[in-house]
């Protein structure tokens, strides 16, 4: 049943499939981000509330949940180097570190810009703000960990377990907003069925949502694809390759 | 003497887990009390560190009450963090720590003594110290139950997952950095759930929740860090 599966473990062969995949995610990141967010910013009704400023949670929401998905796409690829001693997983976890530390980073200063209108004040110590924040400094910790090896295996190995600790932090964040209740509204996107939302909000959040998301695939992918070259970079495959790119 | 002891002892079958286990905290306590320095640092570094608050914020006394959990609780854990630098660092250097890890007897076992060991020579103090600054920073009457038995549930979880950090940074030669920068973040829901058991407390309302919770975090971090406590020495040693 695996059997397609194992092909991909081979760094070659990933290499080239991911270059293949690489120009539809870019082509799909642009059409899907430009659309939802050109619909999000001039063309979606403004809050009844919170004026124009809501439109910040067209990039907040997803940058949020996205940081939170990252993390946890590095943990499972933590999870099977530790435990299958795939070297791509490594990679790979290696690929996510630093995207998910920018998106959330950009989820905490979103969030600080739109509370400065809206709550008065750019940061308070509010639950899902405070486990945020030790999200972005895991991220730091598992980034410094990857730099702190000469050995590109230890360094992967040590991060692994690293994150598969901080993997503890990833419920507390997305509960905390029901165990506190404290200033951070509750979801309004994923409630099923009835989204807290109008439909005219709502479409353009979708695009948005999947455009970064796809920007994130296409990013991590690309990361992933560098990181293949420089973990194999004495192997002939990869010299061929720069043999081939010269001519 | 009683290093050979542990080699030649670790690597025959016969010892049993508890003598193992006993082993290496006796042996752990000996070497720390032939080291007095490395117990008695982290302790005045302790004191030292509360004393300042009072000097850089001024000697009120209705405001040093407030912010003292908080000061207490943060000084403990940056002596916590200073002190963790011992715990695998001399073992890796002489070769014992690969010795251990060789030996028949599961890691899981060893590492537990081992910071059983530390938490007795670094976090047990602590508990002894803190009522006396907390005279000094004026705590709150009603909180002195709170800040004991909070440090009493609370400093082992500093030395549990302070272990995981020290043995992912055991085998880089400039690992003290790096080391508060991967234990830090794990250390904030401790403080945080600590300090407000404290506040409660001051209130005279009941604060078993949130020491519940800090239980909790103590009986989670015992049963899982050790395992990766292991895990991590095995990629550290190498």
């Amino acid at each position: 049943m695996w059997k397609w599966l194992h092909p991909y473990a081979n760094p070659e062969v990933t290499y080239h499939f991911t270059g293949k995949i690489l120009p539809w995610f870019v082509a799909l990141t642009v059409i899907t981000l430009s659309t939802g967010l050109v619909w999000a910013l001039l063309f979606a009704p403004a809050d009844y509330q919170q004026g124009d400023s809501f439109r910040i949670f067209y990039i907040h929401v997803p940058a949020a949940s996205l940081s939170m998905g990252i993390y946890v796409g590095m943990a499972v690829a933590a999870f099977c180097s530790l435990i299958w001693q795939l070297k791509l997983a490594d990679a790979s976890a290696a690929a996510m570190a630093p995207v998910g530390a920018v998106f959330t980073a950009i989820a905490l200063l979103t969030g600080s810009a739109w509370g400065k209108p809206m709550w008065g004040t750019w940061w308070i110590w509010d639950a899902r703000l405070t486990s945020e924040l030790i999200l972005l400094f895991l991220y730091l910790g598992v980034i410094a960990l990857h730099n702190a090896f000469e050995d590109k295996n230890l360094a992967g190995r040590a991060a692994s377990i690293l994150t598969l600790v901080g993997v503890i932090n990833i419920p507390i964040i997305k509960y905390s907003v029901e165990w506190w209740n404290t200033l951070h509204q509750g979801s309004t996107v994923s409630k099923l069925g009835k989204p807290s939302m109008t439909i005219d909000m709502l479409w353009p959040f979708i695009f948005c949502f999947l455009g970064f998301a796809l920007l994130v695939t296409t990013i991590i992918c690309i990361r992933f694809r560098t990181e293949i070259l420089a973990r194999n970079s004495i192997r002939p495959w990869v010299r061929n390759l720069v043999i081939l790119e010269n001519k | 003497m009683l290093n050979k002891k542990v080699m030649t002892i670790t690597s025959s079958n016969k010892l049993s887990y508890r003598d193992a286990f006993m082993l290496i905290i006796k042996r752990d306590l000996t070497i720390a009390f032939r080291h007095r320095d490395d117990i008695l640092n982290p302790i005045i570094f302790f004191i030292i560190v509360v004393t300042l608050f009072p000097l850089g914020i001024g000697p009120e006394a209705s405001t040093l009450s407030r912010i003292a959990p908080g000061i207490i609780w943060v000084a403990a854990l940056l002596s916590t963090l200073l002190s963790l630098d011992n715990l695998f660092k001399s073992d890796h250097n002489d070769g014992s720590l690969e010795q251990m890890l060789l030996s028949p007897h599961p890691v899981f076992i060893l590492v537990l003594a081992k910071i059983i060991a530390h938490w007795l020579v670094t976090g047990l103090p602590l508990i002894f110290i803190a009522p006396i600054l907390a005279v000094l920073l004026h705590l709150n009457e009603n909180s002195y139950g709170a800040l004991m038995l909070t440090l009493l549930l609370g400093t082992p979880v500093l030395s549990l997952l302070g272990a995981i950090g020290v043995a992912l940074t055991v085998g880089i030669k400039k690992g003290g950095v790096l080391l508060s920068l991967l234990v830090l973040p794990l250390y904030i829901p401790v403080l945080i759930f600590a300090t407000s058991a404290i506040d409660t407390s001051a209130m005279n309302l009941p604060y078993s929740g949130q020491l519940a919770i800090i239980a909790a975090l103590f009986f989670a971090s015992l049963t899982l860090a050790p395992f990766a406590v292991s895990a991590a020495l095995k990629v550290s040693t190498n």
